[in-house]
């Protein structure tokens, strides 16, 4: 087989432009200087790695207060908004994947339309709801914003694992006498798990990722990790704490994943062949 | 499954729960969004009376401009994520399996870090005095000293008549290299935007290019085809469908963008996003603000309606290909 040493060669390029900038979140995590962000000093000498960060982050020195409120915040809103995101999205999937009527057409329309919205659309028009009926924002307005968004993709998700669904199974479990709830909680949901988990994962990663929805509607005073992070200037004292945080954050995910194929691994192996 | 017209209650149970949250919090918040456009607005910052000054206001000259920067920094983008990931994406389906579910892994890893960290990472690469600005300066500096010695190429600063003298010509260009900075720039929108969703579209490429078979290809070049050829002709259609979604994919968040811009573009890179956020942040012009997003959502809906009708075009015309391929095959009774 004749091998294309071009695109070989792109592909390596675009992969280290990938991840220069995340090896230098790694990098800057270390700098021992906020202020100029700079591993020299004002004379040109090295000042070498610090640590600094990482122990005010572990300590929860006064002078990370407000980043790390706003990265607990972070992780509470994404963790509700999948939940619920999660029991809509489920729902939806269900009755999209069950019936075809006029009825789900809209609702396909309805689910499927977010999808192809810019971001900055959904945000301001959740504002002008929130601004016609008066509400303030904050903390609830978040978390609404974030299952708004969350949902489609959730459904989504949910939708292409259900097509690989054995309907007969259902059929087997009312034959054998089940009620239409046991055969949900006990057959159809634990096949549709995995599905489940992948949506979820996925709501919880745009959740905890959004900045341009929640820069809409998250009122005075509330911030979730990215929107704090973008109010932050470049000559922002703690901006190597930011860094810091995200490499630490990287780690976690990574070792979780990690974790989750070896678990996956131990328990189904792999098919020969394949 | 069931095809019955009247929706029975359970598939209105079942359906309620995002039917309803869907209608209340973005169906509803669109018509909104519509509603506003044809109020004024009020000094404190709330909305007035039915009134279609807000489209009137709209008229402003610099808005053409504006949206006209938008589309084709979104254009520009696209092309280049296309360039980019069309090459990945078929270098990665043409790895052995294993290696194929690791490099794409690979691709999406970077995107568990905070896109906001990402973009001050790439702020602080490109600061000033930064090491990647070297490298542009490097790079302009060459340009300058290429292009010194053809005569009738304006060069900035350079005086008049003396522009053929190279020397001249190139300390002229230093000082002007000197001032070009990339963050603040529209460079630095690009480049940062591309970053961003070039996994966006490589994903979709390569699941496409995966189902593809890639015998047709040594087909081809067994029957004379060169491989740029054999790539463009054979392997380009073969994916179309990855090329329109990845299309889709950069082209979309790329028009809405406007973060990138805000902490990259400087003052020279403002985008309708940039616009919707300080009328409706800063000004607290709300009608203005739900013009701008109907403006938005009119350059979004727009290309995409073209895009589907083409696609169905496309579809409806190999399916007349195939049809007249088939009568014609039937009249000479499979003989040719």
């Amino acid at each position: 087989m004749k091998r294309s040493y071009f695109s070989v060669a792109v592909l390596a390029i675009v992969l280290a432009f990938l991840y220069v900038p995340i090896l230098l979140v790694v990098v800057y995590g270390f700098i021992p200087n906020g202020i100029s962000m700079s591993f020299f000093d004002s004379a040109g000498h090295f000042t070498g790695f610090s640590g600094r960060w990482y122990s005010m982050i572990f300590t929860g020195h006064m002078r990370l207060n407000a980043l790390m409120q706003s990265f607990w915040l972070s992780l509470i809103v994404a963790g509700l908004a999948t939940l619920i995101s999660c029991a809509i999205g489920t729902t939806s999937a269900l009755a999209l994947h069950k019936w075809r009527g006029r009825l789900q057409s809209i609702h396909h329309a309805l689910v499927y339309t977010p999808l192809i919205m810019p971001d900055i659309l959904i945000g301001i028009s959740l504002l002008m709801l929130f601004v016609a009926c008066s509400v303030d924002c904050g903390f609830w307005t978040i978390l609404i914003a974030h299952v708004t968004f969350c949902v489609s993709y959730v459904v989504m998700t949910i939708l292409a694992r259900l097509q690989d669904f054995d309907d007969r199974l259902i059929e087997a479990a009312y034959d054998l006498g089940a009620g239409p709830w046991y055969t949900f909680f006990h057959v159809q949901l634990p096949i549709l798990m995995p599905g489940i988990i992948a949506g979820g994962l996925l709501a919880f990663t745009l959740s905890i990722d959004d900045v341009v929805i929640t820069s809409f509607v998250n009122g005075a005073g509330t911030n979730t990790f990215p929107t704090y992070v973008s109010s932050m200037t470049k000559h922002s004292r703690n901006l190597p704490a930011v860094f810091a945080l995200s490499t630490l954050m990287l780690l976690f995910t990574c070792v979780l994943v990690g974790l989750s194929k070896l678990i996956s691994r131990d328990q189904q192996p792999k098919p020969k062949g394949k | 499954m069931k095809d019955s017209a009247k929706p029975s209650r359970a598939e209105w149970l079942v359906t309620l729960p995002s039917f309803v949250w869907l209608v209340l919090f973005f169906a509803i918040p669109a018509l909104i969004v519509l509603a506003f456009t044809f109020h004024g607005h009020t000094v404190n910052g709330g909305v007035g009376e039915w009134s279609l000054s807000t489209w009137r206001e709209l008229v402003d000259p610099d808005y053409p401009t504006i949206v006209w920067k938008t589309i084709r920094i979104s254009f520009e983008v696209t092309a280049w994520c296309i360039l980019l990931a069309l090459p990945c994406a078929y270098a990665i389906a043409r790895l052995p399996k294993r290696w194929r579910a690791i490099v794409a892994g690979a691709i999406m890893l970077p995107f568990w870090t905070s896109f906001v960290v990402r973009v001050f990472a790439w702020k602080t690469m490109l600061h000033p005095d930064g090491w990647l600005q070297t490298c542009y300066h490097a790079y302009l500096h060459f340009k300058y000293w290429l292009f010194a010695w053809v005569p009738n190429v304006h060069v900035p600063t350079a005086g008049a008549g003396q522009a053929n003298d190279c020397l001249i010509g190139i300390a002229g260009c230093a000082i002007d290299a000197a001032k070009t900075t990339i963050i603040d720039s529209e460079v630095a929108v690009v480049l940062v935007s591309v970053y961003s969703f070039l996994p966006f579209a490589i994903m979709p490429m390569y699941t496409a290019a995966e189902k593809f078979d890639f015998s047709l290809l040594e087909a081809a070049r067994d029957l004379g085809a060169k491989n740029f050829y054999a790539f463009r002709k054979i392997f380009i259609p073969g994916i179309w469908q990855g090329i329109v979604s990845a299309v889709l994919m950069v082209f979309i968040p790329a028009i809405g963008s406007y973060v990138i811009p805000q902490m990259l573009g400087g003052t020279d890179c403002i985008l309708i996003g940039n616009k919707i956020f300080m009328r409706a942040m800063q000004n607290r012009n709300i009608p203005h603000a739900s013009a701008l997003a109907t403006l938005m959502a009119v350059s979004v809906f727009v290309p995409m309606g073209i895009a589907m009708w083409w696609k169905k075009r496309q579809a409806a015309r190999d399916r007349k290909r195939l049809e007249v391929r088939t009568a014609q095959l039937m009249a000479t009774g499979g003989m040719e």
